[in-house]
């Protein structure tokens, strides 16, 4: 049967498939159609009419994202009347809007803004509407900045904290010129079941959702002769700050990235890579003693499946919507938080440092590691194991009010002793990384050989499918892990919390019998991360996992406890994977929350 | 065009419903297809304001294939000045509850809802009592169709229909894209007639006396009765039954206190019409007739030399830029534009010239809001401010 119908636009004749949106079909011919509340990952609403185009025949114009292409149907996208209209609801907006832009840290990255100069909107006599409504700024969450005046209520954010999330922290309330986004019983960002994943703030056109960011603080620490300043880099910032500073998306720029945080001052710049590998050797250890103790000693008070605890966002998701399976959560601390903790043990006895003159500095692809740091039993060193948490964009501010002509650096190498990176380390970047190199690290110590995957890629946990089901059969395993002979190793992905919603729910129904979840509060993983470069997309998000398992392919060394720096830590310091030095800095408990 | 002729008064819709079950039963034994052409024949279109043609809209659901459709009857009454459906839910209930069952059985719907104003709560016993009465009944002749009550919380846009499914669905109302439209998708996305409580009265009256009967009242196009809510400067303020397409200026020398200076016709979202338009202007729906037609949901109100102008358009855009749900940009900031910039000209704090500017941004609003709310806004505004437009100023 045949599906395409034929169009014209702007008097070019096009065949579509049906259903085919307007917007899409202007988009297949280069046509381009302004839009503010339509995005890629969520669904059509059709409440800004920005978009708008005329149909022939038709008295009234169609938004084109939410309007189906039909046989016949002759678009105009740059009438008169659609360029009146357009320019009218551009101005409406910024009526609304608090359009003070030079101070507004969106400033330069704001999809209203560019709109605006597009159309240029020179001056505009509607009555500014800001002054009547007696915004707040809602600055409680250590994540994330909420300023009202800013909003353009196009519910991307709201889109976004339901259909990616699940979690609607939130939402719509009030009607007419009260409307607005906020969250149950208008409480504070830091009082609702906000997992602080940022997926709102990389979703909004507007600075209305921002991140809570660090960087003068850290900028003074940096300049204080008095302070020795670390910094970690995750791996998900390698593949993604380049989009900021002028590279393709995709492109891996490790070594620049170590030059520029030298350039900037960093005392000591190391990479998150290592405590990556260390959590696969603390959580691998902790998978395998799960497993004697369920299976072997059918100890009742052992808990399986396993949940993965790296990524703060799908930690308080739980904590508050799923609390009876906090048990389940793996007790290792997330890598940043190893990290921080031992930068002011590990590190400062190493390299002779008074642990109080040590500023731990991190930099995430993620917003809710700034609430991560501040979680009160994140002091283990003694002190607040991370001080400072910027995010791949505030890193970009930071080299860019550096001066630093980023594209013409040379690279460098990260600092030794906590800057060892692996392939292992590198893929916790992209959704299933986790469990790989736990795999990787697991399979090989229970069985002595590698996993039975070529070129130790196990493709079967990669991909963007929101939940991938994985199993690994163990075979003529060791003699003292001989219970696991035989045994297939279930193993589930979750990336973007609604996705976690569904393996979380399988799970309590009894009808999934997982061993080891991963779960990742990002659509993506954190290369899809709250604090990543704006915009984002399923493409974008594609590309940028692409370049890490690039990055993993490129590694000398692709598994974790071949890290020599790790084999190190645990012969000087540590004694063993979940020793009592282990439990006492790399692990930690979770916390009941309400579910509002 | 009607001449000048005295109102022609009908009495169908509150006239006695004790036939119900015998139209019920009559009715119910006849065939989808017989029922539908009825309702075409009869042009009857449908009397919350918008008109959509009644038959053509059930024909579309019947033809749906689904595993479940619903009828609605929409009773969010919520168009300032009309009161009519509140009065036949109180008066004639069977007459809608029996619609309703023919609709279901036309279309293939078990389930009906009356998705009831949240200021008529007052309604809701007597209605669950009429319900409960109904539904026994049709159990005795075997007629499958239960109907629930729905109460709404009190927001004009519930009104609108999609944004009355969302209602129902348990979220925010808030209307939808068209299309789909819900004669396809309405309610749980599930093929959906949804009838103003007027309308489904209307096909009471049709099964009862046949289409003829019914497209023999009214004038070209706008075939049938209506009722009409009538407030004001009138000494008769009340509810009334009469043929569409008359004209005005007989409208208002029934209705009128001797000194109408204007009729806003369809309520906050309709239009005004000046004295000087009266004989041209006819109510009814739009058609090739000469003169000018203008549809109503059935709210008349007048005004005498006594009423300002500006307070009266003060007064409807308050209540927009209140009940704007505030989804989408033209209608939600739109309204609030307006409303203050008549307020601003009033003052003196813009010029009088700033009323053009109101006026395009009326006509924009019309052209791009994403209901009819939003689009309907302009109406009432463009009509005041066109005519009345020194009033606007000093």
């Amino acid at each position: 049967m045949d599906n395409n119908i034929k169009i014209s636009i702007n008097g070019q004749g096009v065949e579509v498939k049906k259903d085919t949106s307007i917007l899409d079909a202007a988009r297949q011919i280069g046509v381009n159609i302004p839009t503010l509340c339509y995005h890629k990952d969520l669904c059509i609403a059709g409440n800004c009419r920005v978009c708008v185009v005329e149909v022939a025949g038709q008295k009234r114009l169609s938004p084109a994202c939410a309007t189906p292409c039909e046989e016949g149907m002759e678009i105009l996208t740059n009438s008169v009347k659609v360029r009146n209209s357009r320019k009218h609801i551009i101005e409406l907006l910024l009526s609304e809007h608090n359009a003070d832009c030079t101070r507004c840290y969106k400033n330069g990255n704001c999809e209203l803004q560019k709109l605006a100069s597009d159309y240029k909107i020179m001056t505009s006599d509607f009555i500014p509407l800001v002054p009547f409504k007696h915004y707040t700024i809602d600055m409680f969450s250590p994540s994330i900045i909420k300023d009202d005046s800013k909003c353009i209520r196009c519910q991307r954010c709201v889109r976004t904290c339901a259909e990616l999330q699940g979690v609607s922290a939130l939402s719509v309330a009030y009607k007419g010129d009260m409307m607005k986004i906020t969250t149950f019983f208008e409480k504070a960002m830091n009082e609702v079941n906000c997992t602080n994943c940022g997926q709102c703030v990389i979703h909004c056109p507007t600075g209305a959702l921002t991140e809570r960011n660090y960087i003068e603080e850290v900028w003074e620490a940096i300049t204080d002769p008095s302070k020795f300043v670390v910094v970690q880099t995750a791996p998900a910032v390698r593949v993604a700050l380049g989009e900021e500073l002028g590279f393709e998306v995709g492109t891996r720029i490790t070594g620049k990235m170590v030059a520029a945080l030298k350039r900037l001052g960093f005392d000591a710049v190391m990479d998150t890579d290592f405590t990556a590998d260390l959590t696969i050797m603390e959580e691998g250890t902790e998978l395998l003693t799960r497993l004697k103790g369920v299976l072997l000693d059918h100890d009742q008070n052992v808990k399986l499946p396993m949940a993965t605890s790296c990524s703060p966002g799908w930690i308080k998701y739980i904590e508050h919507m799923y609390p009876e399976y906090l048990g389940n959560l793996s007790t290792c601390k997330s890598p940043q938080q190893m990290f921080g903790a031992l930068a002011k043990t590990y590190y400062a006895r190493a390299r002779r440092l008074e642990p109080e003159n040590i500023v731990s500095v991190s930099v995430m692809p993620c917003t809710a590691k700034k609430f991560e740091a501040n979680r009160p039993e994140m002091h283990d060193s003694g002190y607040r194991d991370v001080d400072y948490v910027l995010t791949t964009r505030e890193l970009a501010i930071m080299i860019k009010q550096a001066g630093i002509d980023f594209m013409s650096l040379e690279d460098m190498s990260y600092d030794r002793l906590m800057g060892e990176s692996t392939g292992a380390g590198v893929i916790f970047g992209a959704t299933g990384g986790v469990m790989e190199a736990a795999l990787r690290t697991a399979y090989e110590l229970v069985t002595g050989r590698e996993v039975p995957f070529q070129n130790l890629n196990i493709l079967p946990v990669r991909g963007m499918e929101g939940v991938r089901e994985a199993t690994i059969r163990i075979d003529n395993p060791l003699k003292e892990w001989a219970f696991l002979d035989g045994v297939e190793l279930k193993c589930a992905i979750a990336h973007g919390l609604v996705n976690a919603k569904k393996v979380m729910d399988a799970v309590r129904s009894g009808e999934a019998n997982y061993h080891f979840i991963e779960v990742m509060a990002c659509p993506g993983g954190c290369l899809g991360g709250g604090g990543q470069p704006i915009p984002t997309s399923p493409e974008i998000r594609a590309k940028r996992a692409a370049a890490i398992y690039t990055e993993d392919e490129n590694m000398p060394i692709r598994k974790s406890h071949k890290n020599p720096e790790v084999i190190k830590i645990y012969e000087d310091f540590l004694g063993k994977p979940l020793g009592e030095k282990s439990h006492h800095l790399l692990h930690t408990s979770y916390t009941v929350r309400k579910r509002y | 065009m009607s001449n000048s002729d005295q109102l022609k008064r009908a009495d169908f819709i509150f006239k006695n419903e004790n036939d119900w079950e015998d139209i019920l039963k009559k009715n119910i034994k006849r065939s989808q297809q017989e029922l539908i052409n009825e309702l075409i024949s009869s042009e009857l279109k449908g009397r919350g304001g918008a008109g959509f043609p009644t038959g053509l809209k059930w024909k579309l659901s019947a033809e749906a294939e689904s595993d479940a459709k619903y009828v609605i009857c929409n009773a969010d009454e919520g168009e300032p000045g009309t009161f009519k459906d509140r009065e036949i839910l109180s008066l004639v209930p069977f007459k809608v509850l029996t619609a309703m069952a023919i609709c279901g059985h036309v279309i293939g719907a078990k389930e009906g809802f009356i998705y009831l104003r949240g200021e008529y709560f007052f309604l809701k016993p007597r209605l669950n009592e009429a319900i409960h009465e109904f539904e026994t009944y049709c159990k005795t002749i075997h007629v499958d169709f239960s109907i629930r009550i729905f109460m709404g919380s009190g927001a004009y846009i519930c009104g609108e229909e999609t944004a009355l499914f969302e209602s129902m669905e348990g979220k925010r109302g808030e209307p939808r894209n068209k299309p789909p439209y819900p004669a396809l998708s309405g309610y749980m996305n599930k093929p959906t007639v949804i009838n103003n409580v007027e309308t489904l009265a209307h096909t009471y009256t049709i099964f009862k006396y046949g289409a003829k009967r019914f497209y023999d009242l009214g004038v070209q196009f706008s075939r049938g009765t209506k009722l009409f809510s009538v407030s004001g400067d009138t000494p008769k303020p009340g509810i009334y039954e009469l043929e569409l397409g008359m004209s005005l200026a007989d409208f208002v020398n029934d209705f009128g206190d001797g000194d109408t200076k204007a009729v806003q016709v369809g309520g906050a979202s309709g239009f005004l019409v000046p004295r000087k338009r009266f004989t041209e202007t006819n109510i009814g729906f739009q058609g090739k007739l000469t003169g000018i037609s203008l549809p109503t949901g059935g709210s008349m109100m007048l005004f005498n030399s006594s009423r300002s102008m500006f307070n009266v358009l003060d007064n409807y855009l308050e209540f927009f830029r209140e009940e704007s749900c505030g989804q989408c940009t033209p209608c939600r900031v739109g309204c609030q534009q307006l409303w203050r910039g008549i307020k601003a000209v009033k003052s003196g704090d813009k010029n009088a010239q700033y009323l053009d500017k109101l006026l395009r941004l009326a006509e924009t609003m019309q052209l791009t809001s994403k209901c009819g709310l939003g689009q309907s806004v302009a109406n009432s505004f463009s009509s005041i401010v066109e005519n009345f437009r020194e009033e606007m100023i000093y």
